[in-house]
C-alpha cells in the first residue's frame, strides 16, 4: 500500500508552499484532480456496463449520465463552500432528516411492505435516509470536533445517542441494509475520533451478543428469509435464491477473460436480475471476466485510498472526522455489494457506488466527494 | 468558541493518521478478499458455472414425433392427430392468481381437478416464468372468451399441441384401443429401459389398450431434438440445431370401416359382438364388441364421473366382447364336432340314427333332452348340421370320445388365442381330460362328453376364436392367421405362416359336404336360419347355436317369458360366404338374444352382403 502515492498530482499538506503548481491551481478551485479524475472514469466505467447491464437501453444510459452531471456539478459546488458552512449546517440537517424520518413512519408511501419515500407538498418524492446518510456523519463530526481528543466516554455515548436515533428509525421502515451503512458512518466517525480499542472491542461484542435478539425480535420475515438463502440459495431456487445462484452463474461463467462486452448470456438473456441496479457487478464480471473485476476494484481502491489520504490532510479535525468517514463509508457500499452479489453476505438492497443505476445514489455520492474536497481544500481561517 | 489552546494539535493528526492507516489496511485486506472470492468463482469454479450459464441458456429440447395415422383397408382414416388447444399460465405474470383463477372460472369451467393438476404441475416446474397448463381441451368457444379477455388476464395464454382423435368414435373404441398421458405406471416402464426413455422424452401420448398398444412401437416414432436458445422466461430466441422426429408409421388394418359401422348400427340395443375375417388372408374385416364407448373421451383425461358411469354400467360398455367375452359355443360347434366324427371315422354322411327327441348314456338314467321335443325322427349328419339335431351329436360325440374331439377342435384354435395381433384376446376354454382333473377335480365323465357334443358344459369360446374356426372351415383347414394389420407405411406385411399346421382331414370331400349342409342350415326347408332365405344375395353357409345361460334342469319346462330378459339364451350365429370360394366368414354373439336365426342371424347377412356387394361393387 506505500508504494502507491496518492499524492501524485497534489502535494502533500506537508509542504503545502511547494512548488507543484498544478496542485496549487487546483486546490485554489477547491478541487481535488486525481480524485476527480478518478471518479470521472468511474463514472465512465458505470456508463459502459451500465449500457450492458440495461439490456443496451440507450435511454437509460442518459438519463444516468444526466444523474451524472447533476452529481458532479453539485460535487463541485459542494468543493466550494467552505467547512464551516457545513460545521454550521450539520445539527440542523440532522434534525430535520429524523423529523423527515418519523414522517416516513407516520405517513409515507413505499413498495414490497416497506415505507421508505415522503412526499411533502411542494416537493419533490425523496428518501429521508438519503439525507440522512450525510446529514448523520456531518453531525457526528461536528460534535465530536468540538470535544477534546481523545474522547471522553460520556462524549462518545452522547454521539452514540445521535447515531442510533436514525438507525432505529430507518430500521423501523423496515430497510436493513440502510441502517446498517448510515450507523457505520457515524460509528465510523468515533473510530477516527479516536475511541479507545478497549471500547470498540466492547461495542463488537456487545452487537455479536445481541445479533441473536435481532434475529427474533427486530428482523421482520423477508429480512430473515433474505439470510436463510444466503446461507443456503439452492433451498430456494425459484424464489429468492433464484438471484444469488444467476448472479453467482453470471460471474463465474465469465471465467478470466470474460464472454465479450454485451455477450454475456445471463445478462442478456434476463436469467441475472436487477441487471442494471444492485447486480451490474455480475454483468461486468461475466462479460469482462475477471481482469474487468481486478480494474474495477483498483479503481475503487485507489478511490478509497485517495480519499482516506485527503482526510489525513484536512486542518480541521471536522474535516478530517468526516472525510474519513465518508472514505470509510464508500468502501463499505462497494463491499457490501460485490460481498452479496458474489455470494458471501447476504442480499441486502446497497447499489453498487456510481455503477448501479439511480440516481438519489449517484447524486449523494458525489456530494459527498464534493464534501471531501471541501474539506480538503479550505484553510480554515 | 473552540478551545484551539488546549489541544495539542500534533497528537491529534497522528491519532487520525493512526486510524487512517488502520483502516486503509483493513480495506485493502478486505478487497483483497472480494479479489479473492472472484477470482475462486472465475477461475476455480469457472467451469461449474459456465456448464450452468449453458444450461440456462441452451436447451436441448426434446421434439415428440407425430403418432402414425391409423387407416382401414380401404384407406378411410380411423385415427387422426388433430391440434387441441391449452390454457397456461405463467405464475410470474399472473398478478392474482386466485383472483385470475376465479375470473377464468367464470369464462370457461375448470374443474377441482384441473385445479389438482395445475397445482402439482406449477410446484415441480424448472424455472419461473414457465407457461403451466391449466387445462387442455379448450372449445373454439372458450379459447374465444378467453383471448377475448385477454388484457385482463396477464400472463395467461392458449397453447396449440396435436392430440389424437378418433373420428368414428365408438365403432372402432376396442378394437383400435386410445392413446392416453403417460401417467406414472407408464413412464416407470419406459424408465426402465434408457432407450425406450429417451425415445419417449418428449411424448406426452401411450397408446394404453388395442391396436393403439399392440402397435404402440411402430406408431411413436422417433423423437427429435432440437438446441434452443432461451432467455429466462423461457422465451425461444433462436434454434441452434435440430434434428427433426420422425413420424410414426402409418398403419393400414384389414379392418373395413364400413362393415364396423354396420355392425355398431345393427347391435344398436344390444349385447353382443361381431368378428368378421377375410378367408383367403386371415384379415379381420370387422370386429365389433356392443355396447361400446368414445375413446376419444379417454384421450386428454376422462372425468372421475365419465369414467365410473362407464365401468358402473349394467350393460359393460368397456368390455370387449369380442375378444374377451367367453361363450359355450353351443350348436355352432357342431359342424366340427361332425368333422371330428367323421375323421374319427366313428360316422359318415350315410349313417343314420332315430332320434325321439332325447339321448340317454348307458347305465345312466339321466335324459339329454333335444330342443325338439319328441325329435327329429331319423337324421343323418347333414340333416343332424341343418336342423341343429342335438341327439344325433350327443351320440356322435360319445361314441368319437373326448380324446377325439378335443385334439381336433384344437386344430381350429379353440382353446388358445391364435391371433397375431389382437391384444389381450382371451384364449377360450378347450376341456379335456387333464383340464378337468386340474379345475374340477374330477375325472372326465361320458357326461361331460355328451355336452360338448352339442358345444355346451365346460367348453367357452370368444366371438373371435369362432370366427377364427369358420373362417379356417371356410378356407379348407387351411390356416391364415387372424390379423389386423395390413401394411406399415403402405408396405403390405408379409405375414409367417408360422408353425401352425394346416387341417388335414382323411377325406378332403367332407369339406364339401359339410359346406353343403351348412348352407342348408340356410336355403334347406328345414333349415334353422331359412328366414335369411328372403335376403340372401349371397350363397351362405351357416350354422346357430343358443347357449344357455343357466342350466335348465331336467324335465324342466323352458319359459322365456317367464325368465328376466338377462336370463335368456345367448344366439350365435357362424356364417361363410360365397360357399362354393368363401372369401368371408362371421361369427355374431347376441347375447340374451334367444333366437340365433332371429338377432344374430341378420346381423351376419347384412355384414356379408355389405362386404360382397361392395368388394364387387
Amino acid at each position: 500500500m506505500a508504494s502507491v502515492d496518492f499524492s501524485r498530482t497534489v502535494s502533500t499538506p506537508a509542504h503545502h508552499h511547494t512548488f507543484d503548481r498544478s496542485g496549487v491551481f487546483y486546490k485554489r478551485l477547491h478541487i481535488d484532480l486525481f480524485l476527480f479524475l478518478l471518479i470521472i472514469a468511474l463514472c465512465a466505467v458505470g456508463l459502459l456496463i451500465l449500457y450492458s447491464g440495461s439490456g443496451q437501453d440507450m435511454e437509460m444510459v442518459k438519463r444516468q449520465a444526466l444523474h451524472f452531471s447533476i452529481g458532479i456539478g453539485l460535487m463541485l459546488f459542494t468543493a466550494q463552500i467552505p467547512p464551516r458552512v457545513y460545521q454550521l449546517l450539520a445539527p440542523w440537517a440532522y434534525v430535520a432528516g429524523v423529523l423527515a424520518l418519523i414522517g416516513v413512519l407516520v405517513m409515507g408511501v413505499g413498495a414490497k411492505g416497506a415505507q421508505r419515500w415522503l412526499e411533502l407538498p411542494g416537493l419533490p418524492r425523496f428518501q429521508p435516509s438519503e439525507l440522512v446518510k450525510l446529514a448523520l456523519p456531518l453531525t457526528v463530526a461536528w460534535f465530536m470536533a468540538k470535544r477534546p481528543v481523545p474522547p471522553r466516554f460520556i462524549d462518545l455515548f452522547s454521539a452514540l445517542i445521535i447515531v442510533i436515533v436514525p438507525t432505529v428509525l430507518i430500521l423501523r421502515q423496515p430497510d436493513l441494509g440502510t441502517s446498517i451503512l448510515i450507523s457505520a458512518s457515524g460509528l465510523l466517525v468515533l473510530f477516527f475520533a479516536g475511541m479507545s480499542w478497549r471500547l470498540i472491542i466492547s461495542m463488537i461484542t456487545l452487537v455479536a451478543a445481541s445479533a441473536p435478539a435481532m434475529w427474533f425480535f427486530v428482523m421482520h420475515d423477508y429480512q430473515k428469509q433474505r439470510v436463510l438463502t444466503f446461507l443456503n440459495p439452492e433451498s430456494d431456487p425459484l424464489g429468492t435464491g433464484w438471484n444469488i445462484i444467476q448472479s453467482k452463474t453470471a460471474i463465474g461463467s465469465g471465467g478470466i477473460h470474460g464472454k465479450g462486452y454485451l455477450l454475456g448470456t445471463q445478462s442478456q438473456l434476463e436469467f441475472l436480475p436487477e441487471s442494471h441496479t444492485d447486480f451490474i457487478i455480475a454483468v461486468l464480471a461475466e462479460e469482462l471476466g475477471l481482469i474487468g473485476v481486478m480494474l474495477l476494484l483498483v479503481l475503487y481502491f485507489l478511490i478509497i485510498m485517495r480519499c482516506l489520504y485527503l482526510s489525513t490532510q484536512c486542518e480541521t479535525l471536522f474535516g478530517r472526522l468526516l472525510s474519513g468517514s465518508i472514505a470509510v463509508t464508500f468502501f463499505i457500499y462497494v463491499f457490501v455489494n460485490i460481498g452479496m452479489v458474489s455470494g458471501i453476505l447476504p442480499i441486502v438492497g446497497v447499489p453498487l457506488p456510481l455503477v448501479s443505476y439511480g440516481g438519489t445514489s449517484v447524486v449523494s455520492l458525489l456530494l459527498a466527494f464534493g464534501l471531501i474536497m471541501s474539506m480538503y481544500t479550505h484553510r480554515q481561517d | 468558541m473552540w478551545e484551539h489552546s488546549f489541544r495539542d494539535k500534533t497528537a491529534e493528526r497522528r491519532l487520525f493518521r493512526a486510524r487512517a492507516i488502520t483502516l486503509g489496511l483493513f480495506i485493502f485486506i478486505m478487497l483483497c478478499g472480494l479479489a479473492w472470492r472472484m477470482s475462486y468463482l472465475q477461475i476455480e469454479l469457472h467451469e461449474k458455472y459456465k456448464n450452468l450459464s449453458e444450461n440456462n441458456r441452451v436447451q436441448l429440447r426434446p421434439l415428440a414425433p407425430n403418432r402414425g395415422l391409423i387407416y382401414d383397408r380401404n384407406g378411410v382414416l380411423l385415427a387422426e392427430n388433430i391440434p387441441s388447444y391449452s390454457l397456461t399460465l405463467v405464475a410470474e405474470r399472473v398478478k392474482d392468481l386466485d383472483k385470475t383463477l376465479i375470473f377464468l372460472n367464470d369464462l370457461i369451467e375448470i374443474s377441482e381437478r384441473d385445479r389438482e393438476q395445475f397445482d402439482k404441475r406449477l410446484k415441480f416446474r424448472r424455472r419461473p416464468f414457465e407457461p403451466v397448463v391449466l387445462r387442455y381441451r379448450l372449445s373454439e368457444e372458450e379459447i374465444a372468451k378467453v383471448l377475448v379477455n385477454r388484457f385482463y388476464l396477464p400472463g395467461v395464454d392458449v397453447e396449440a399441441q396435436l392430440v389424437r382423435h378418433y373420428p368414428n368414435g365408438n365403432a372402432f373404441a376396442h378394437v383400435l384401443g386410445y392413446v392416453g398421458r403417460i401417467n406414472e405406471k407408464d413412464q416407470a416402464l419406459l424408465d426402465t429401459d434408457t432407450e425406450v426413455k429417451r425415445r419417449y422424452s418428449a411424448t406426452q401420448y401411450i397408446g394404453k389398450t388395442g391396436i393403439e398398444r399392440r402397435y404402440e412401437e411402430d406408431l411413436h416414432g422417433e423423437v427429435g431434438y432440437q438446441k434452443v436458445e432461451t432467455n429466462a422466461r423461457g422465451r425461444i430466441l433462436s434454434v441452434i440445431e435440430q434434428q427433426d422426429p420422425i413420424p410414426g408409421k402409418d398403419l393400414t388394418l384389414h379392418l373395413d370401416a364400413r362393415l364396423q359401422k354396420l355392425a355398431e348400427n345393427e347391435m344398436t340395443g344390444r349385447r353382443g359382438a361381431v368378428v368378421a375375417i377375410e378367408v383367403a388372408t386371415g384379415g379381420i374385416v370387422a370386429l365389433y364388441s356392443n355396447p361400446a364407448f368414445d375413446p376419444n373421451s379417454f384421450v386428454t383425461g376422462i372425468s372421475h364421473k365419465d369414467y365410473s358411469d362407464l365401468r358402473d354400467d349394467p350393460d359393460q360398455p368397456l368390455f370387449d366382447r369380442a375378444t374377451r367375452g367367453q361363450y359355450p359355443p353351443a350348436s355352432t360347434l357342431k359342424p366340427f364336432i361332425g368333422l371330428a366324427a367323421l375323421n374319427a371315422g366313428t360316422t359318415n354322411w350315410t349313417n343314420s340314427i332315430r332320434d325321439q327327441g332325447w339321448y340317454k348314456l348307458d347305465n345312466d338314467e339321466r335324459l339329454y333332452r333335444d330342443w325338439k321335443r319328441g325329435g327329429h325322427g331319423r337324421v343323418d349328419l347333414e340333416r343332424a348340421v341343418v336342423e341343429s339335431c342335438d341327439t344325433y351329436f350327443y351320440d356322435v360325440a360319445v361314441r368319437t370320445g373326448i380324446d377325439g374331439i378335443t385334439p381336433f377342435l384344437a386344430q381350429f384354435g379353440f382353446g388358445r388365442d391364435m391371433t397375431l395381433d389382437v391384444i389381450s384376446a382371451l384364449p377360450g376354454l378347450l376341456p379335456d381330460r387333464d383340464w378337468k382333473k386340474a379345475h374340477r377335480r374330477g375325472s372326465w365323465y361320458a357326461g361331460d362328453t355328451v355336452n360338448l357334443g352339442i358345444g355346451q358344459g365346460f367348453m367357452l369360446t370368444t366371438p373371435l376364436q369362432l370366427a377364427t374356426a369358420t373362417a379356417v372351415l371356410a378356407n379348407r383347414g387351411k390356416w391364415q392367421i387372424p390379423r389386423l394389420i395390413y401394411a406399415h407405411n403402405e408396405v403390405e406385411d408379409v405375414i409367417e405362416h408360422g408353425d401352425i399346421p394346416d387341417i388335414q382331414l382323411r377325406s378332403p370331400d367332407n369339406w364339401n359336404r359339410m359346406f353343403n349342409a351348412m348352407a342348408n342350415v340356410v336355403s334347406g326347408q328345414h333349415g334353422t336360419a331359412r328366414r335369411l332365405l328372403s335376403n340372401m344375395q349371397f350363397p351362405m353357409a351357416a350354422k346357430t347355436g343358443t347357449a344357455q345361460v343357466v342350466g335348465i334342469k331336467q324335465d324342466e319346462e323352458y319359459d322365456s317369458d317367464a325368465l328376466r330378459e338377462r336370463l335368456r339364451d345367448h344366439a350365435l350365429f357362424i356364417a361363410f360366404a360365397p360357399v362354393d370360394n368363401p372369401q368371408i366368414a362371421i361369427a355374431v354373439i347376441v347375447e340374451n338374444g334367444e333366437s340365433a336365426g332371429k338377432t344374430a342371424g341378420p346381423v351376419a347377412q347384412i355384414i356379408i352382403n355389405e362386404y360382397l356387394g361392395g368388394a364387387e361393387g
